[in-house]
Formats: structure tokens, C-alpha cells, sequence
């Protein structure tokens, strides 16, 4: 039976023309991480709810479920069944196409997130400047949002928002520029491979103010605690999406969302070696010969995880900063340390200075 | 030339940081405030003309409604008033009883204070940790006066009763295990004094707490350092009360400058602050919850050891013991006079003030010899405050505001009245 179905499968597949059969196969590879990505995004805002208020001393969502497990879906079919009000004097257009567009760059950049070795959705030679590009036109959809909606507090949080972004931005590509500086390449699987060797090989170390850094800036481009001004729920009430309900504010959220996964799945590839295991050549224990140092799937997962539940602590523990202060933070903090820090990278690439730049040059 | 115009931004009344129902009318040069205009009226609920039309001690229940979150102050400023006109002194312990419940409430004030402070600012940890102290002092209110927040339990000549012998427990519930119910009730099992000791056992590590979230965090500093100075001098001429005027560095408090009910005999100190910006009073209230705290233990020390009588020997005013009723015709009377048309205040004018957890509550009372009073003015601390927003707030940015209404501590409730 089984020999049969596959037999029949693979004649009915064979004949295809190779464009269907390729574009068939692309399709699949785009369900099978959008699909994962979007439940991911969805038990995010669960695991937000309930790690908050572990935090704070309360229980978070309990009642939809085993453990308040589908809080997430009914919050989902909530949101999906509201009415989406268009305000009077909004411009119907761009209102209903700026969360499409915070959306879709969100979704966008993960086509070339590795996430085991070679296992990604187009292997871009030239992927951290695609990323960069991506998280670039998320700003559109905010400023759009903002304008369109013609309220002040819209407004307001656009206008926070861009400036907010437009700036981090920079610090987020000065730290990336350390990372192709150490690895040598702008593929995402050649950065990934160049730190293995175990988790001293990772560039955390050699980079660490470029990876603190590219965090931090990573936290303000996704306009969350501490630099969430730009839906300060305490002074511009909810920002650029104020005027938002149902489901054009669901893809706001899911946009939100999908960044912050792709900035810590973005911190764990550049910065923390990617799928390789941290015990890769630990002589102790025989760890480095044990199952526990393969490279794998498991691993990029893990180390996204912490990311996550790094953004979720910051939330709870800081208060909000002043928008100029971000601004001064960015501009006068960490673009002087990134540059400062390229210098001192050229240096040590330079002078072959071990474990991680000796040998190969 | 074309001609540049300022934007106007309506803040509120449906705002989460408008703390209830405040209106402001920004002027704004892109976040920078020029000029900032309160709108106030929207929770005017007459509270001075009711009391006009209702016998003394109906009014009492309405002045813990001025200022919802520190209830027992506001009562106690009324029942002065009336206290001061009558010639009427309660006994010791219901002073030293006051004592206890305006410190508690003071603790209840602050804490709401700065969980909504910490969140206007962004710090949402720290709302949460307020109010799970909140909740344990809401249980003193419940167990001495029956309700969670508006008590009404001072009375001219006393209080209604004295403590309780014993706390409200906890139920078994399906939904917490036996030794979490056994943990909960523990500090239960005693008098409610016992319970209010072993809350000033524990609150000043709460407060330890708080602090370590905010009292040196960076971000937290940044906001509050320097916003919304106000100068010793101003704050006085602009009328200001409480750690308010006292985070100025002004050192004036009535329970040290003009001593009422027992504060004479207690052992407290005033905080005060250096610098007069958000920083500074946020500092001077930490402190006062620190010190009420300690008040707060030498009132139970002192009410464990003397008991007696908490309400003043005065039948006109006093409602009498129910066993006295059965038999004393007398006291009969006087029960059906006191609660059908009250009890008549000799004329004249009064006005008592206490030192609320906002600054000065005075309740300013004329009498014409009737059982209602001819007119009560009631001098709420918030109001002089929130008149000085457009001062404080110039030249700030939009989310200075939210740090200065913060800072303020305004409730809508005694500012609209």
C-alpha cells in the first residue's frame, strides 16, 4: 500500500514541469516556517502573559484550557471577528495597508534565517544586508499607520517611532558590520559556521560590546520596554495604532511579534553560534564527544528562547525612557562604542589575535 | 511667510494616565509643552452642598469618597471639625485608634501612589507589588469597619468600635492547596492587632523592595531627576501641602507643626527634600512610609496596653450601648434623637485640618445652631497642586507630564469634590 502511494506520488510529481515542481517545493518551505512561526508568535504572547506574571507576583492566563493554553487561540478568534472601524477622516488606503506592510517585512526576513546547517529558505549571499533591508521597511508600516489614522496621538507615535528606528538602525548595522568583519561573509550559514569550534569560538566573546549592542538596539527597533515610546500606553495611549481594532491591529501585533522572535533568532545566529552546540570540543567529562555537542535544530531553538525571555524580563523589571533619551542613548552611547569597537576588531583581525582570528589568515 | 501654529493635544479625560478624569489642554511645539491647561469639573459630585442638607454624621461616609484612596484622613478632618465646634475630645484611645488608621491609610495612599507613578513612568512591576500590600491594609479597614475602602468608622467623639479580637480567615478553596491556606491565615489567628504587627514587621522589607526596582535604577533616575523643580519659595506661594512642599525642602507637617489627636507623643521624623523635582518627593514619600510604618508599631504597642472606653462620655452626640438602652429611659431617647434628627452644633465656625497622605485636608465648618451645618468648605490638597501643573509642566516634554501628574498624586475626587 505504502510502496504503491509512493510510487504513484512520485510519477504524478515527475511529470510536473520543473518551475511547478519548483514552485510547489518553495511554497511548502514558506508553510512550513511561516506556519511554526505564527504559532510561535502566538504562544509568545502566552508565555509573555504568564512569565510577567510569574514576575509580578500573579498568575497570568489560567482559564482557557489546560494552564490557559488556549488563551492565545481565543485571543486570536477575538480579534479576527471584530469589526475593523475605519475612522471618519482616515484615508481608507493607507489605513488598511500599513499593517500589511509592518507585516510582511516581518515575515520576509526569516527566509534566510539558517536554521540548521544549509537549512534555510534561500541561501542569500548577501543576507545580513537583506536583513537590514527588511527591518528597514517595518518603519514604513509604522509611519503610514500613523499618518493615515489623522489622530494626534497616531501621529505622535509615528513620528517617535521612525526617529526611533531610523536611529537604531544605524547602531544595529555598525554592530552587524563587526560580525561580517569577523566571519568574513555576509551568508548567514558561513557566519554560523566560522564561530564552531565550541562556545568560546563564539562571537559573543570577541564581540561582546557588539553584541550587547545589537541587542539592546534590537529591543528599541521593535519599540519595546524600555523604548517602547512609541505606544507609550502612558502618554500617547497606544501610539501609531491607536485607531486600530480586529484584525488590522492583530497584524500590528503579530508584526511586533514576529520581530522580536527574528531579532533573537538574529542575535543567536550572529552572536551565539546558531545551531552549533556549545559543547563542541569541551574535552571534560567526554561532554565534547557526547551526544550534547551535536549541532542541531534544538539548539538555534534554545538560544532564540533566551532572547525571548530576555525581552519579556526587560518588560517587567525597567521603567519606560524619555523619547530624547532614547535618542541620546543612541546616538552619543552606542554608535561612538560600535565604532570604537570595529577599530578595535580590525586590530585583532589584523593581528591574528587567538582563539578566533588566529590561524586562517 | 507661512504661519507656523502650535498643536494642541487634548490629554484625557479618557486617558490611561489621567489618573480618573483629568482634562488637559496641551500646547505643544512637537513634544515640548508650552503651556499646559487644566480642565477640572468632571467628577463634581456636590459633596460641600450635600452635607448641607443632612444631619452631621450622614456627611462622614461622603468625605471618604473625596479622596478615594485615603479614606480615614479625609473623615478625620470632618469629625475634627465637628469635634472642635462641639468642645468634644475623645478618649485616649480612640485618638491613639485614629492614629493608627491615618498612618494606614497614609501606607494605603503612597503605595497606590507609587504603583501608578512607577506605571505612568513604565515600571508595571512595581503597581503589582503595591497592590498586594494594599490588599493586607484593606483587610485592617474590612475587619475594623466592615467595608474594603470606604469606611466611615471615625464618629465625632471616638470611633464606631473598638478593634476586633479576631481576624477574618481564609476559606478552603479548590484552588489553593492546605499549607498555602495555612501560610495565608498565620498572621490571621490573633487580634487585628496582631495582624497590623505583623504587617510592620514585614512592609519595611516590601518597601526595600520597591526601591530596589527604583530608587537607583538608571532609566528610572533619568526620568524623574530634575523634572518639574519647584523652589522652596514657590511651592509655598503656590500653596503646596504635604511631600509635595516638603520635597521642596520645606519641613512643615501639622502632625509636628500643629499636633492633633497623639501625634505630640509619638517618636516620628519629617522627611524632606533637597531639590524639589519629581526624584526628591518620590524619595520624601518613601520615607514617610517608612516612618508610618514605625508609628503605626508604637500605636499598637500602646493600644495592646490600654484598653477602655473609644468613644467620649457625651449622650448628645454618642450613640448609647445597646444593653443600656433595655433598661435606662434616658438612654432610650437619646438613641431615637440621635439617629431621627441627629444632634445640634452650638453656633459659630471652625476648621480642623489634618496632615493627609496628599498635604493639608481642612474641613472648614460654619453652624448656625441647626443639626445640619449651615456651610462646609473643604480645603483639598490636590486642588493647589494641580493649579500649579502649567508651571511645572512648561518646557518639559510629553512624557514629563505623565511624571508630574505622577508626582502630583492627584485624585479626582477632593479636587472636584
Amino acid at each position: 500500500m505504502m510502496a504503491w502511494l509512493e510510487t504513484t506520488w512520485l510519477t504524478v510529481w515527475g511529470v510536473l514541469p520543473p518551475e511547478v515542481q519548483y514552485t510547489v517545493w518553495t511554497l511548502t518551505k514558506i508553510l512550513a516556517i511561516v506556519l511554526p512561526l505564527m504559532l510561535a508568535v502566538a504562544y509568545f504572547t502566552y508565555a509573555e502573559r504568564r512569565v510577567i506574571g510569574y514576575m509580578q507576583g500573579r498568575r497570568g492566563p489560567n482559564r482557557v484550557g489546560w494552564y490557559g493554553l488556549l488563551q492565545p487561540i481565543a485571543d486570536a478568534l477575538k480579534l479576527m471577528f471584530k469589526e475593523v472601524v475605519l475612522p471618519s477622516n482616515a484615508n481608507r488606503f493607507l489605513f488598511l495597508t500599513a499593517p500589511m506592510l509592518s507585516l510582511a517585512p516581518a515575515l520576509a526576513a526569516w527566509a534566510v534565517i539558517p536554521f540548521n546547517d544549509g537549512m534555510l529558505l534561500a541561501d542569500v549571499n548577501a543576507a545580513v544586508l537583506y536583513l537590514l533591508a527588511m527591518t528597514s521597511i517595518t518603519v514604513y508600516g509604522v509611519i503610514i499607520a500613523g499618518w493615515a489614522s489623522n489622530s494626534k496621538y497616531a501621529f505622535l507615535g509615528a513620528m517617535r517611532a521612525s526617529a526611533q528606528m531610523v536611529s537604531y538602525e544605524l547602531a544595529m548595522g555598525f554592530a552587524l558590520v563587526g560580525v561580517l568583519m569577523a566571519a568574513g561573509s555576509m551568508n548567514l550559514n558561513t557566519i554560523v559556521q566560522a564561530q564552531s569550534g565550541g562556545m568560546f569560538y563564539w562571537f559573543a566573546l570577541p564581540l561582546l560590546p557588539l553584541f550587547v549592542v545589537y541587542f539592546i538596539s534590537g529591543v528599541a527597533e521593535t519599540n519595546r520596554a524600555p523604548f517602547d515610546v512609541a505606544e507609550g500606553e502612558s502618554e500617547i495611549v497606544a501610539g501609531f495604532h491607536v485607531e486600530y481594532g480586529g484584525m488590522a491591529f492583530a497584524l500590528f501585533f503579530l508584526a511586533e511579534y514576529a520581530n522580536m522572535i527574528l531579532i533573537s533568532a538574529l542575535a543567536a545566529t550572529f552572536f551565539l553560534g546558531g545551531w552549533l552546540s556549545p559543547f563542541e570540543g569541551i574535552g571534560v567529562f567526554g561532554v565534547g564527544e557526547s551526544l550534547l555537542a551535536e549541532p542541531g535544530l534544538h539548539w538555534f531553538v534554545l538560544k532564540t528562547f533566551i532572547f525571548m525571555f530576555i525581552y519579556l524580563w526587560l518588560r517587567a523589571t525597567f521603567p519606560r525612557y524619555r523619547y530624547d533619551q532614547i535618542m541620546r542613548l543612541g546616538w552619543k552611547v552606542f554608535i561612538p562604542v560600535t565604532l570604537v569597537w570595529i577599530g578595535v576588531l580590525a586590530v585583532m583581525i589584523v593581528g591574528d589575535i587567538g582563539p578566533w582570528f588566529g590561524g586562517g589568515a | 511667510m507661512a504661519e507656523f501654529q502650535n498643536f494642541t493635544l487634548n490629554f484625557g479625560p479618557q486617558h490611561p494616565a489621567a489618573h480618573g478624569v483629568l482634562r488637559l489642554v496641551l500646547e505643544m511645539e512637537g513634544e515640548v509643552i508650552k503651556h499646559a491647561d487644566p480642565h477640572i469639573g468632571l467628577l463634581h459630585r456636590a459633596t460641600e452642598k450635600l452635607a448641607e442638607n443632612k444631619p452631621y454624621n450622614h456627611s462622614i461616609g461622603y468625605m471618604d469618597r473625596l479622596d478615594y484612596v485615603s479614606m480615614m484622613c479625609n473623615e478625620h478632618g470632618y469629625v475634627l471639625a465637628i469635634e472642635k465646634l462641639l468642645g468634644l475630645e475623645p478618649p485616649l484611645r480612640a485618638q491613639y485608634i485614629r492614629v493608627m488608621f491615618d498612618e494606614m491609610t497614609r501606607i494605603l495612599n503612597h503605595l497606590l501612589w507609587l504603583g501608578a507613578h512607577g506605571l505612568d513612568i513604565g515600571a508595571m512591576t512595581v503597581f503589582l507589588y503595591c497592590f498586594r500590600e494594599r490588599e493586607v491594609l484593606m483587610d485592617c479597614y474590612e475587619a475594623v469597619s466592615g467595608a474594603r475602602m470606604h469606611a466611615t468608622y471615625y464618629r465625632p467623639g471616638g470611633v464606631a468600635r473598638d478593634l476586633p479580637d479576631s481576624m477574618p480567615q481564609y476559606q478552603p478553596s479548590p484552588y489553593r492547596s492546605d499549607s498555602e491556606l495555612r501560610r495565608m491565615n498565620e498572621a490571621r489567628e490573633g487580634s487585628l492587632l496582631d495582624f497590623v504587627e505583623h504587617f510592620t514587621d514585614y512592609f519595611p522589607g516590601c518597601i526595600d523592595e520597591y526601591e530596589t526596582l527604583l530608587t537607583d535604577n538608571r532609566i528610572w533616575k533619568q526620568r524623574t531627576v530634575g523634572i518639574a523643580e519647584v523652589s522652596p519659595e514657590r511651592a509655598v506661594a503656590l500653596g503646596f501641602t504635604g511631600p509635595m512642599l516638603r520635597g521642596s525642602g520645606v519641613e512643615w507637617d501639622l502632625r509636628r507643626k500643629q499636633p492633633y489627636e497623639v501625634y505630640d507623643r509619638l517618636d516620628f521624623q519629617i522627611p524632606v527634600g533637597v531639590n524639589g523635582d519629581c526624584y526628591d518627593r518620590y524619595l520624601v514619600r518613601i520615607e514617610e512610609m517608612r516612618q508610618s510604618v514605625a508609628i503605626m508599631r508604637q500605636c499598637v504597642d500602646w493600644l495592646r496596653d490600654n484598653p477602655g472606653p473609644v468613644q467620649a462620655d457625651a449622650p448628645k452626640v454618642v450613640p448609647p450601648k445597646r444593653e443600656v438602652m433595655k433598661h435606662d429611659m434616658e438612654a432610650m431617647i437619646h438613641h431615637f434623637k440621635l439617629f431621627t434628627e441627629g444632634y445640634s452644633v452650638p453656633e459659630g465656625e471652625a476648621y480642623a485640618a489634618v496632615e493627609a497622605p496628599k498635604g493639608e485636608f481642612g474641613v472648614y465648618l460654619v453652624s448656625d445652631g441647626a443639626n445640619k451645618p449651615y456651610r462646609v468648605k473643604i480645603r483639598a490638597p490636590g486642588f493647589a497642586h494641580l493649579a500649579a501643573m502649567n508651571e511645572m509642566v512648561q518646557g518639559h516634554m510629553l512624557a514629563d507630564v505623565v511624571a508630574v501628574i505622577g508626582t502630583q498624586d492627584i485624585v479626582f475626587g477632593e479636587i472636584d469634590r
